[in-house]
C-alpha cells in the first residue's frame, strides 16, 4: 500500500480547520458561520482518522463517527434555532441579535 | 495511492476556500458538498473505506441537504447575496484572515520542520472498527444515543410554531 509523511496529513487539515476558522470570523450570515464550523468538524476529524491510520487502530474512526453524531444533533439544533431567528426578527445578520443586550432608554417598550 | 491524496486534498481546499468566498447560500453549499467528496476520497486513500462512505452519507448526503432545506424554507436568494457582498468588505475579513493565515503558518512551519515520520497505510477494515466501537467505546456510543435524542428533541422544541395566546387583557 501507499505511504505517507504523517505532517502532510496533518498539514492540509490544519489548512480545512484555518479555512473554516476564517469563515466563523469573518461572516456575519449565522448560515455561513454554521457551514464553517461544520468545515472544523470535519478537518478535525481528517487530523482523528489520519493518526488512527497511522498506528492502523480503529480508534480514530471510532472518534470520527462521535464526531459525526455530534455534527448532527448540533446542526439539527441549530437549524431549528435559525429558522426560529428568522421567524421572529426577519434576519439572520448576527449584528442584529442582540435581545439580552441592554438597550438604550429609547428602545420601545412592548412588543 | 499518494497521487490520489495530493489531487483530493488540493480539491478539497480549493472547495473550501470557494465555500467561505461565496455571495450566495446555495453556491456554498454545493461547494462544501464538492469538499465533502473530496474529504471522503481523502479518507478512502488514508484505508478508512467505512469513514469515507459515512461522509458521503452523513456529511454530503444527510446535513447538507439539511442546511439546503432550511436555505430553501427561508428563501434566501439574490437579496442575502447582494447583502453578503455589501458585509464582506476588505477592511472586515482582512484582519482575522492574516491573523489566522499567520498562526496557520506556524503550524504549518512547525509540522514541516518535524522529525519525519512516514505512515504505512493499510486498509483498517469495518469489522475491526465495529468490534471496537461495540466493545471498549460502547459507554461513548450510549452518550451518544443520549445526545442525539437530546438534539431530535431540542430541534422538535425549538422548532416548533406556537401562536402565542396572550390573555385578552394583556392583548394591544
Amino acid at each position: 500500500m501507499a505511504s505517507f509523511n504523517v505532517n502532510t496529513v496533518l498539514i492540509v487539515a490544519s489548512i480545512l480547520f484555518t479555512l473554516g476558522m476564517v469563515g466563523v470570523l469573518t461572516r456575519k450570515n449565522i448560515i455561513f458561520m454554521l457551514l464553517s464550523v461544520e468545515i472544523m468538524l470535519n478537518a478535525s476529524g481528517l487530523a482523528f482518522v489520519a493518526a488512527g491510520s497511522k498506528w492502523h487502530q480503529p480508534d480514530g474512526q471510532v472518534m470520527f463517527l462521535l464526531i459525526l453524531a455530534m455534527a448532527a444533533a448540533e446542526v439539527s439544533v441549530a437549524l431549528a434555532l435559525v429558522l426560529q431567528i428568522y421567524h421572529q426578527h426577519k434576519t439572520l445578520d448576527v449584528e442584529q441579535l442582540k435581545e439580552l443586550k441592554d438597550e438604550p432608554a429609547t428602545a420601545e417598550s412592548g412588543d | 495511492m499518494e497521487l490520489l491524496f495530493y489531487i483530493s486534498s488540493a480539491i478539497a481546499i480549493l472547495a473550501t476556500f470557494m465555500v467561505i468566498t461565496r455571495y450566495h447560500p446555495i453556491h456554498a453549499l454545493l461547494y462544501l458538498v464538492v469538499s465533502f467528496l473530496a474529504a471522503a476520497m481523502v479518507f478512502l486513500s488514508l484505508g478508512s473505506p467505512f469513514v469515507a462512505v459515512l461522509e458521503v452519507i452523513v456529511y454530503a448526503g444527510a446535513i447538507m441537504v439539511l442546511f439546503i432545506f432550511v436555505v430553501m424554507m427561508l428563501n434566501l436568494g439574490k437579496d442575502t447575496a447582494l447583502q453578503e457582498k455589501k458585509w464582506l468588505q476588505l477592511k472586515v475579513w482582512a484582519g482575522p484572515s492574516v491573523l489566522a493565515l499567520v498562526l496557520l503558518a506556524e503550524v504549518i512551519a512547525v509540522l514541516w520542520g518535524g522529525n519525519d515520520l512516514t505512515m504505512q497505510v493499510s486498509v483498517v477494515v469495518p469489522r475491526k472498527v465495529a468490534l471496537s466501537l461495540y466493545g471498549e467505546y460502547i459507554v461513548a456510543v450510549e452518550l451518544t444515543g443520549f445526545l442525539l435524542m437530546a438534539g431530535i428533541v431540542g430541534a422538535a422544541h425549538i422548532g416548533k410554531h406556537t401562536k402565542r395566546n396572550l390573555h385578552r387583557f394583556l392583548q394591544k
